[in-house]
């Protein structure tokens, strides 16, 4: 999930640009690759973590005390939502520090980016920003550490040595542990960078090592660090922004709108008052559009407890005025979907254009043409948002698991009217995030209806219908796709259309088109070696609220473009793989300027260029796992492959797959191959993928949230249906490929979603012959 | 006044009979390890034990709970089949997001004890009712033949 910000940022990225910032001999090398002409300047452009909002901060005295008993505590300034980044930004530091595990603890950053840098949690983004940072800052650690026993021994620095929780002199049987060099240590001046040396690979205990359960064995099981929050989940004592409790504590559900943009003709809350337990009804202003983060506003009952506030709200009457709502008030599915899928026939904006597409078109032996559709869909985290505020007058402070802390405070600060620095808030654990607590909406209701209970604690409790009603929705999208075949089933020609809401709507006027980091994902940057290819992006207007939902654009677009290229396959009487990895080509390095991607998830392209060559291996080691050359698998069951790179990592996966009589989808194995260069904390890497798969497999099958008049049509799990055990595969296998030596650190939280629902609607096909182009599948096997 | 034993501890509530157990607990007895997930016993994040039995305390009126041993994943360290479930947990590192787990283990144990050696389609039946949006399903299915088979050891 990627900011606005970027895109803005980043707006008509030139080839000069991006050689900007390298080093004369790197550039050079890049010239040469690119065959770009000219040098480079050196003005400077950031990349990764430095062109975040706040940076990076590698200051050890931030992330790290060091207590006089050797306990070691690390700060974690991210939002945690399953993702493991407690534990493995930890890892990290207690790594390069020394630090024996058993003696780590983490504690939990409160908003503060002037202190801790960007802390926005979303992109996929923690480990690649924030793993160097980390390493230096416990690089810098252990250095005033060593330095602290060379002072108390006096000897020099370069005689001395960290091991396992503490620092030797080796040239005497001398030790000192942590605890006891703390004190003296933290009276030191902060190191230089240029002072800091790396541990060397070899040297690393905690980083990269394979741990857990791997393809169902359970490896190093001795060895592996425990997650932090391991034993507090287990017990329930985990703290999540719905465990909060505080003394003298409201309680508050909202009815809002049914319609964006809808606002309240008459209440009548006579009933509601008479519940017991309830204390109050208060109206909220909605703020209108964009919708930003702004609350919908709607009617708040508070209570004693949250019972009380539901019974109160289901006892209000409230006649709501639509007029506001315009267009919004008549957004209907159906309509839409077919509205979209009109248009794409005809030609929209054109983003990306090489070749004659007219041409290969008109002189193709064989065209081959499909449109495929994507609902809405809802983030639906297990943990329904839920935020406390405490208002006291002049301060406040906030209890709530968010994925962007700072503009949570800058929310709760504009709502209370009060100076950033007089807000505090504090980050609690996730239950669930998949963008939707990017958006800290739910927050700022609480410091609005904090703001009239002056010194208590108010809690906004989200109900599941909430939730799903007014989600920041993943944009419906319709894609168009057209391809040339030569007589020998090559493709010469590519035409895509894709139409989508754009996020950009909840900031400003509806610009009806994708942003250049929507296209980047995965659309502009399709990778394919065809000779003519045109990509367009017609109009969409929005008519709810769009937003982040985990990889975003790269949803529809690799759904798209991966069941496509299944169906070129099948058109040119071609295996899928051996097609794909022909569509592919040679194994090169693209710089993404050369697809009109300006962004490219903010990274460097030098760094992070499109890797052709990391595509076809993840592709090749998952068929191979999948023993794709015996594709065979016996009546009513097949093998389905898709592949996608998005977050500057690269996944492909092979689903084994079968459909029974009555329809139903049986998986019996998903086969993953995995390409995020270096992975930190193999483990989590590997359950970011299962979950991923399974979460996958719920966007093929399942997960649709359609609108009738303005209004969501589901309302909880009876009906917005998610997957459940019976819907996982029997077997998940992830294969971490090695991207090679110079292969930089990429996502994981997200990357592993995009190509499950094309591999499992390629098998679906494989087994049953039914081409799936409108999801989810839902009765469509029946 | 609701009379409630919970986790073995009596309790005296001045709350209505038609508060569903879980606001009573995470709300009054200021118990949050029972989680609230969907309100309609869709997910299974609630789940406490009844008498022993898997119960979805969003739809179980605090009074019906009366006279009955609520048992809630706070208690599950004490119980040798739910300290078998949580090791497993932990041994296969289950948890992702971990704000349902608290449910799936309440689910598992109240399952182990039905059934201690559950096959795979028993495992997949028993805990279908708990949504984990993480997706941890495949480790969930293993972990609770893990704990299983702990207990055929001991």
């Amino acid at each position: 999930m990627s900011r606005i910000g970027n895109s803005v940022m980043l707006a008509n990225v030139s080839r000069r640009h991006f050689l900007r910032g390298l080093a004369a001999g790197s550039a050079f090398v890049m010239a040469a690759r690119w065959g770009l002409a000219t040098a480079a300047d050196s003005a400077e452009v950031k990349y990764g973590a430095a062109a975040m909002p706040g940076g990076w901060v590698d200051n050890p005295n931030v992330f790290i005390r060091i207590d006089a008993d050797g306990t070691v505590t690390i700060t974690n300034h991210r939002a945690e939502m399953g993702q493991g980044i407690r534990t493995s930004l930890a890892l990290v530091a207690a790594d390069e520090l020394g630090a024996d595990w058993d003696r780590v603890k983490v504690e939990q950053a409160d908003a503060n980016q002037d202190k801790y840098g960007n802390q926005n949690t979303d992109g996929s983004r923690s480990m690649r920003h924030w793993y160097e940072p980390m390493r230096r800052a416990a690089a810098g650690a252990r250095l005033m550490l060593e330095q602290a026993a060379a002072d108390q021994w006096g000897v020099p620095v370069d005689e001395v040595e960290t091991r396992v929780h503490e620092v030797v002199h080796k040239n005497s049987d001398r030790s000192l542990g942590f605890g006891e060099l703390a004190a003296a240590a933290r009276e030191l001046e902060v190191p230089d960078r240029d002072q800091l040396t790396l541990k060397p690979d070899s040297q690393l205990r905690y980083i990269g090592r394979e741990t857990g359960l791997v393809n169902g064995d359970l490896t190093n099981r001795d060895t592996r660090p425990p997650a932090i929050d391991g034993e507090d989940v287990v017990t329930g004592k985990a703290r999540f922004g719905a465990d909060v409790q505080m003394d003298n504590m409201l309680y508050a559900v909202i009815a809002r709108p049914p319609v964006l943009g809808a606002t309240i003709k008459s209440v009548d809350d006579s009933a509601t008052l008479g519940v017991r337990g309830v204390v109050k009804t208060i109206t909220l202003e909605g703020t209108g559009m964009p919708a930003a983060f702004s609350p919908l506003g709607g009617v708040a009952v508070v209570a004693e407890n949250t019972w009380a506030a539901i019974k109160g709200r289901d006892a209000l009457e409230i006649e709501w005025n639509m007029e506001p709502a315009g267009d919004n008030a008549r957004y209907t599915s159906n309509d839409y979907r077919q509205m979209l899928e009109e248009r794409a026939e005809s030609a929209g904006k054109v983003v990306r254009e090489s070749g004659d597409i007219e041409k290969a078109l008109k002189e193709a032996n064989k065209t081959v043409t499909a449109t495929y559709y994507m609902p809405h869909m809802a983030q639906a985290p297990m943990e329904p948002p839920v935020a406390i505020v405490q208002f006291n007058g002049d301060t406040a402070e906030a209890w709530a698991p968010v994925q962007h802390p700072r503009a949570t405070r800058q929310g709760v600060a504009g709502a209370l009217g009060l100076d950033l620095e007089k807000v505090t808030v504090h980050q609690t654990l996730l239950g669930g995030g998949f963008g939707r607590k990017s958006k800290p909406d739910f927050v700022i209701e609480a410091a609005r209806l904090a703001s009239q209970f002056k010194g208590r604690p108010v809690r906004v409790q989200w109900t599941r219908e909430d939730d799903i009603h007014h989600a920041y929705f993943h944009a419906v999208s319709v894609d168009r796709l057209e391809a040339a075949l030569d007589s020998d089933g090559k493709a010469t020609g590519w035409l895509h259309r894709t139409l989508s809401p754009s996020i950009g709507s909840l900031f400003a006027e509806d610009p009806k088109h994708k942003a250049d980091f929507e296209l980047g994902m995965g659309f502009n940057t399709m990778p394919f070696d065809i000779p003519a290819i045109r990509l367009e992006n017609p109009e969409a207007a929005a008519h709810t609220r769009i937003g982040w939902f985990r990889a975003v654009y790269n949803l529809p677009h690799a759904w798209a473009i991966q069941s496509f290229a299944a169906e070129m396959a099948e058109a040119a009487g071609r295996d899928h793989r051996d097609y794909l990895l022909e569509l592919l080509g040679e194994p090169r390095k693209i710089n993404p300027s050369e697809f009109k991607d300006g962004w490219n998830y903010g990274e460097n392209p030098e760094v992070y260029p499109i890797d052709i060559g990391r595509m076809r291996a993840v592709v090749e080691r998952a068929t191979r796992e999948a023993n794709w050359d015996n594709k065979d698998r016996g009546e009513r069951r097949g093998l389905g492959l898709a592949m996608h790179h998005s977050f500057v990592s690269y996944t492909a996966i092979v689903m084994d797959v079968e459909v029974d009589d009555a329809g139903e989808v049986i998986i019996h194995r998903a086969d993953i191959a995995f390409d995020c260069g270096r992975a930190v904390n193999p483990e989590r890497v590997r359950s970011q993928m299962e979950g991923a798969c399974v979460m996958g497999i719920g966007i093929a099958l399942q997960s649709e949230v359609s609108f009738r008049d303005g209004k969501a049509e589901q309302d909880n799990f009876d009906r917005y249906l998610i997957p459940r055990m019976e819907n996982a595969p029997r077997e998940v296998h992830v294969h971490l490929v090695d991207g090679g030596e110079d292969a930089p650190m990429g996502g994981v939280g997200e990357p592993g979603l995009p190509p499950v629902a094309p591999a499992l609607c390629n098998a679906i096909y494989a087994a049953t012959g039914k081409r799936i182009r409108r999801l989810p599948v839902a009765d469509q096997l029946g | 006044m609701i009379n409630l034993t919970i986790n073995g501890q009596e309790h005296e509530l001045d709350v209505p009979g038609d508060m569903p157990l879980l606001w009573a607990l995470r709300d009054v007895v200021k118990l949050t390890g029972t989680k609230f997930g969907c309100g309609i016993a869709q997910c299974g994040a609630c789940t406490v034990h009844l008498d022993g039995e898997a119960t979805r305390s969003c739809v179980t009126p605090v009074a019906s709970a009366e006279g009955k041993a609520v048992t809630t994943i706070e208690a599950m360290a004490d119980d040798d089949v739910g300290q078998r479930v949580q090791q497993a947990w932990l041994e296969l590192g289950v948890a992702q997001c971990g704000y349902c787990q608290g449910g799936q283990i309440m689910t598992a144990t109240a399952l182990l004890k039905e059934n201690s050696n559950p096959d795979g389609a028993e495992i997949r039946d028993a805990m279908n009712g708990n949504l984990c949006r993480c997706g941890t399903y495949n480790r969930i299915e293993a972990a609770v033949a893990r704990a299983a088979g702990m207990e055929d050891k001991s």
